[in-house]
């Protein structure tokens, strides 16, 4: 709970905790959460460089979230995905990971395969407004990487989402 | 591939090794019958075995542990036994037995042979017909003892019940650890029991579902150590592991057919959507058992290799479908509220146990083959994921409670009345049930 509520404050923290959950996806050694790094405040990273990930993250925004055992891309996220490509297509050197998520809600292997329509229907969104399908990849998670853990909707629902994840020089 | 490697342990089993012949007076055996829902279970004494050592007493501890989680049995207080038993070789004196109303006695002995192996004798009394029941011997090494325990416990379980025995067996599940968004999962092994655990993988990659081959020495996991996640095989006693098939995209969902020549499995296909495929592991040709725009998986092969039960939401909200092993006829079983996932098929073949959510809750159940006679046996806010002990008779399952802890394995059998926590050193989750071992 005290993760989320950081997030709504700060747009800075929204993009720390983005990129180090991402990070941590790699490598589960690293801590994700900008209070186990100290960070926070005015201290860290200051204004995003514009073609950068972390431009991406903060000014695009990376995420988008789907309804329970949906895979369709709702309004507010066919937003996000049309301010994705748009940068995406600036920025043609970066490669795209769609990682699909589920909440807890769900068994685990149907889960599995939901995050990869949910990953599908992203990837394939990007695609209609213009994104090289070449450049992305998909992946499934399932229900294996939740951000929020706690129990109740507000929380499941922050799960259930598809995180569009840069890789590659940028440019 | 499919090549015995050496066996986990070496028993010499002389069946029924002593004649002893008490002329008593004949009475109607005692025989338990465990489909009908024991509520009070049978009340039993499990002597310590006679031994130089601990070694006797903790053979009798386990035998004793195992009876009672099977919900059937009831072992007495030792400390309520009025014969204490010097020589399990002759009758114990049924009356001191029968007062502190023991309805069976299990008597016994641990020697050590002069080549160095264990020597372990026990016999099954019947208190109230005054008569032997079992009485058989084993060698084993040393530290095989508590296999010892288990064959023993599932002799009189068999002797008593009628049905198959599960002790002797193991349970391969994903043990997780750290915090719930980071979480570590590694393959682990251990008994039934929950004894003897040991990991199989070293948590730098997530590891799912993991399930057992049919001849216990090989597991298929799903493991996202590659770019891909995908189904793997993992040789238990070597550590050798190999990509199953050539896949472009994921791949999950895998289970074993009944012969062990074939994985099933799901392959997620470029539009999304996922659908159900078997791969022969001598030729490795795959073949696509289903071809629908929707989630097929979750299959599980009938005993006979004839049927597949499986998942999916071509019809709108998930259900359980069963077609025949080629892929023709599916059918869907599952008609009642909710959604149902995670169906498998009983070793016994009359039931397909699954996981249904409705009205917020998990719950556990079981139905006939055609869908009819639908059982809840356990609700709960999240658990899934059952696997059958290899008589049919108990299921074991993951549950997870709401907030940030983690998952517990649990049984429970089938009359629903029976349930029972199982200890891991961490979090488990996707548990296994092998095969009876050898």
């Amino acid at each position: 709970m005290r993760r989320i509520a950081a997030m709504t404050r700060s747009p800075i923290i929204i993009a720390l905790v983005a990129m180090l959950a991402v990070a941590g996806c790699a490598n589960r050694q690293t801590p994700n959460t900008a209070a186990d790094l100290g960070l926070g405040g005015a201290g860290g990273a200051g204004a995003a460089t514009p073609g950068s990930t972390q431009d991406f993250t903060v000014n695009v925004g990376d995420r988008i979230f789907f309804d329970t055992d949906s895979s369709v891309i709702r309004s507010d996220a066919q937003q996000t995905l049309r301010r994705q490509a748009q940068w995406l297509n600036q920025h043609r050197g970066y490669s795209i990971t769609m990682e699909g998520h589920a909440d807890e809600r769900g068994t685990r292997e149907y889960n599995l395969a939901l995050g990869a329509r949910r990953a599908a229907s992203a990837r394939d969104f990007l695609i209609a407004q213009g994104v090289d399908g070449n450049r992305i990849r998909t992946i499934s998670y399932g229900k294996e990487r939740p951000v929020a853990v706690c129990d109740n909707i507000s929380c499941w629902s922050q799960n259930r989402r598809g995180v569009t994840v840069l890789s590659g020089a940028g440019s | 591939m499919m090549t015995q490697l050496r066996s986990f342990v070496t028993i010499a089993l002389l069946a029924a090794a002593f004649a002893l012949t008490a002329s008593l007076p004949a009475r109607a055996q005692l025989q338990i019958d465990v489909t009908q829902g024991v509520v009070e279970p049978v009340p039993v004494a499990i002597t310590d075995f006679l031994s130089s050592d601990d070694v006797g007493a903790n053979i009798s501890q386990v035998i004793s542990d195992n009876l009672r989680r099977s919900g059937l049995f009831a072992p007495i207080d030792r400390g309520a036994f009025i014969e204490r038993i010097s020589n399990p070789d002759v009758a114990p004196r049924f009356e001191d037995w029968r007062v502190i109303n023991a309805q069976a006695i299990v008597t016994g002995r641990v020697s050590q042979e002069a080549d160095g192996r264990l020597r372990a004798e026990f016999r099954l009394w019947d208190t109230f017909a005054g008569q032997q029941l079992i009485g058989e011997q084993f060698f084993t090494n040393r530290q095989n003892w508590r296999r010892i325990a288990h064959i023993i416990s599932d002799a009189i379980y068999e002797r008593l019940t009628g049905e198959q025995g599960y002790f002797d067996t193991r349970i391969v599940f994903v043990d997780e650890s750290g915090p719930k968004d980071q979480r570590v999962k590694r393959l682990a092994i251990m008994d039934q029991d929950g004894a003897n655990h040991r990991f199989l993988s070293d948590g730098r990659s997530i590891v799912l579902t993991p399930r057992f081959s049919p001849n216990r020495q090989e597991i298929t996991y799903m493991s996202y150590e590659g770019g891909q996640p995908q189904v793997y095989l993992l040789q238990i006693e070597t550590g050798q592991r190999e990509l199953v098939g050539n896949f472009p995209g994921m791949t999950f969902a895998p289970r074993f057919s009944p012969d062990g020549q074939r994985i099933i499995m799901s392959l997620l296909r470029q539009d999304g959507n996922s659908n159900i495929y078997a791969m022969d592991l001598r030729s490795r040709t795959t073949t696509r058992l289903t071809d629908s725009n929707a989630i097929d998986t979750s299959p599980s092969y009938s005993p006979d290799g004839q049927r597949v039960v499986f998942t999916s939401d071509r019809g709108g909200r998930t259900q359980i479908y069963v077609m025949n092993g080629d892929g023709s006829n599916p059918q869907r079983i599952s008609f009642g509220d909710g959604t149902y996932s995670t169906p498998v098929w009983s070793p016994r073949g009359d039931l397909i146990a699954f996981t249904k959510q409705t009205g917020g809750q998990f719950q556990i159940g079981v139905m006939r083959t055609d869908g009819s006679g639908e059982r809840i046996l356990s609700t709960g806010h999240l658990q899934e994921g059952p696997t059958w002990a290899p008589n049919g008779r108990v299921l074991m399952f993951f549950r997870e409670p709401s907030g940030a802890a983690g998952p517990r394995l649990h049984t429970i059998d089938l009359t629903g009345r029976n349930e029972q926590a199982i200890t891991t050193p961490n979090f488990a989750s996707d548990p296994a049930w092998s095969p009876l071992l050898d």
